[in-house]
């Protein structure tokens, strides 16, 4: 009798091809990778969407070469699926998709911007700028280079916690390394960047993990003395004098970068970043209190000292007020407008002017994105980021050792202040600072840390949902192990 | 370069159904979310039903004169024995609570030392405090000298015992169960 192949309900089975690709012996691909890539294929389609609209619109009809870079776009991320189902096959299987999403509508909106400037200069008849969507094209390249090279190179993430004070050390000399004077470059008046050669770099964007790795590797040591020995007041539980030390000094090196670097929005994710983790690590609510209030200290101390932040904070509250609009607020107003020009559905792709905003492809992408998408496009935006962020708490709470545990919570928790305190500013609902949106943004640097977020992730998630492999199955229990050895059995009576 | 300028009405619909799209990605992604942490829906263990149906273990073409097995046939068999087999082990207590663990073949162990496969924060465990073990079917805990004991339900595990479904094992503050 010959045996029939099972049948499929549907046609539609690309994942088939991929089916054969190595695994690591010994290890059962799960059933929810072919989901991964069913939505990285959705994704890829998404991205591939969008292009053709903006093509349409602003060129009048599609050629072959939008499918051409909608094909490119899912080949790069469908390096990288394979990359995990070799090196984290039991990972997490939707944060990849959702990141090649908005990594895909960022370059998108990157490109149409691009657009938008060659039409104005063509207008003005100026010389036509270059376009920077092939450079994050690289970028973006680059940056799935890292992560395959992070998935590949750290197959145990509890090793990292060996190095936790290594990392502490090299995230400051990375923090501070612009501010020195040969490398350190000052671009749009804060010094945050590095010069190599043509190329400049942040490297608080890499330094954001390495210290997350400081972190996570310390408070693992340090939490029980830190949640334990606490006096009572006020009905909290509150820490001894002397172990405050670690808040503060996190408190200072945030001021630090503020008042060397002048930057607003890394000093302000480095001290959230620092709360958080340590609330994770010690459950206890007066730590949260005493950062805010450190917190606060530190935001009227650099309020009273320095012009820059002062000016920050007149923009953002007095943004329609006197000559501000045509000023220091500009840039915030004319995001505002592109939000009320957007309304609930947008203008569609390629049909709004994003262009007005100054950087729109960086720190104003959000509201390039709420003008031609409108507030429906940025919701489903933030729907994104929020589950990317859950998926990080969920590999949290998941994961089996406390220093996995911290250090998911802390990378996920930094993705989600990076998105809030970027959209928050520009959506004035807080003082505009200088950080980019994960994945979307024009930014070599920030993507390829994000990138390396992302890895770190899913290679915490694949430990945990991976049923132990490296175990050797033990002797079980055999009930007739006593009756056939030849020991003597002793009978007392 | 430029071609023909496409009416407002292509580049609304253009507009509408790319925010459709992008919504359905959400969706779409929402709903593995949901698979990922529930299981799949009843609906879809039906499809998977109906799909595994003409496998090798029912060949249809062998008893051509008994009528294919229909879905609701099926449904209506006592639950096999993989149905009762835990498939996962939940913290339910302690520092864990909430952690689950995928059940594979190899057996589980529990304790503070740091290669164990459940890696407890607790005062009151060994290193080495106790281990799950997979035998026909069955998961038995054994504890492997621990200072403070295991205890399945209210008794001490002093040999190896069988878990059942939903029993707590309780190491130092720790309660662990086995959920299906």
């Amino acid at each position: 009798m010959t045996v029939l192949p099972p049948l499929r309900g549907k046609a539609v089975d690309l994942t088939g091809t991929f089916a054969r690709f190595p695994v690591p012996a010994g290890v059962d691909l799960p059933p929810y990778r072919r989901r991964e890539l069913s939505l990285l294929l959705f994704a890829g389609l998404l991205a591939t969407a969008a292009l053709a609209a903006v093509v349409l619109a602003i060129d009048g009809n599609i050629t072959l070469s939008v499918f051409a870079y909608g094909l490119g776009f899912s080949a790069l991320w469908g390096m990288a699926h394979l990359a995990v189902r070799r090196f984290a096959p039991a990972a997490d299987p939707i944060l990849l998709p959702l990141v090649a999403a908005l990594n895909g509508l960022g370059l998108v909106m990157i490109y149409r911007l691009d657009l938008a400037k060659i039409n104005a200069a063509e207008k003005a008849g100026k010389k036509i700028p270059p376009g920077v969507a092939p450079l994050q094209m690289v970028w973006t390249l680059l940056a799935l280079v890292v992560f395959v090279l992070v998935l590949a190179i750290i197959r145990d993430h509890k090793e990292l916690s060996r190095y936790a004070y290594t990392a502490g050390l090299i995230g400051l000399v990375f923090l501070l390394l612009p501010a020195m004077p040969l490398v350190g470059a000052t671009i749009n008046g804060a010094r945050l960047w590095l010069r190599v050669g043509p190329f400049t770099f942040q490297p608080s964007e890499i330094s954001k993990i390495i210290l997350m790795i400081f972190f996570a590797g310390y408070l693992v040591n340090k939490r029980e003395v830190l949640s334990v020995v606490s006096r009572s007041f006020l009905g909290m539980h509150f820490p001894r004098a002397r172990d405050l030390g670690p808040v503060l000094v996190a408190w200072l090196a945030s001021l630090g970068v503020l008042i060397i670097e002048k930057d607003l929005g890394s000093s302000l994710l480095f001290f959230g970043m620092f709360l958080v983790i340590l609330y994770v690590a010690t459950e206890r609510a007066s730590w949260v209190v005493i950062g805010l209030g450190l917190f606060s200290l530190g935001a009227v101390i650099s309020y009273q000292l320095f012009g820059h932040v002062q000016v920050r904070v007149d923009g953002w509250l007095h943004a329609f007020d006197g000559d501000n609009p045509t000023s220091t607020s500009f840039q915030l107003v004319q995001g505002l407008f592109g939000f009320a020009a957007g309304g609930v559905t947008g203008t569609g792709l390629g049909q709004g002017s994003p262009q007005r905003v100054p950087f729109a492809n960086t720190d104003f992408i959000v509201a390039s994105i709420g003008e031609e998408l409108g507030l429906a496009g940025i919701m489903a935006i933030l729907v994104i980021y929020g589950l990317v962020v859950m998926r990080g708490l969920r590999t949290a709470l998941g994961a089996r050792d406390p220093f996995g545990k911290m250090l998911a919570a802390g990378l996920a928790a930094s993705l989600a202040l990076q998105v809030f305190v970027q959209v928050g500013g520009v959506m004035r609902l807080i003082p505009l600072t200088g950080l980019t949106l994960p994945f979307i943004s024009y930014g070599g640097s920030s993507i390829v840390s994000n990138a390396a977020i992302i890895a770190l992730l899913l290679r915490i998630s694949d430990s945990y949902r991976r049923p132990d492999p490296a175990t050797p199955a033990a002797p079980l229990f055999d009930p007739n192990a006593v009756a056939d050895s030849p020991t003597q059995v002793v009978r007392t009576t | 370069m430029s071609g023909s300028e496409p009416s407002d009405l292509v580049l609304l619909v253009v507009k509408i159904s790319f925010l459709a799209l992008l919504w359905l990605f959400v969706l779409a992604a929402v709903r593995a979310v949901r698979v990922d942490m529930f299981g799949p829906t009843k609906r879809q263990r039906q499809n998977i039903q109906a799909l595994a149906r003409p496998t090798p273990a029912h060949p249809a073409p062998a008893h051509p004169a008994h009528p294919a097995p229909s879905l609701g046939g099926q449904q209506n068999r006592p639950p096999s024995r993989r149905a009762r087999t835990p498939s996962k082990l939940v913290v339910t207590k302690g520092h864990l609570a909430g952690t689950t663990l995928p059940l594979g073949p190899a057996p589980v162990t529990i304790g503070r030392a740091q290669d164990s496969t459940l890696v407890l924060e607790d005062d009151f465990a060994s290193a080495r405090h106790a281990r799950l073990v997979p035998h026909d079917g069955q998961w038995f805990v054994e504890d492997l000298g621990s200072t403070n004991g295991t205890y399945l339900d209210r008794t001490k595990v002093t040999s190896p015992m069988p878990v059942p479904l939903g029993a707590p094992v309780r190491i130092g503050k720790t309660v662990l169960e086995l959920h299906r």
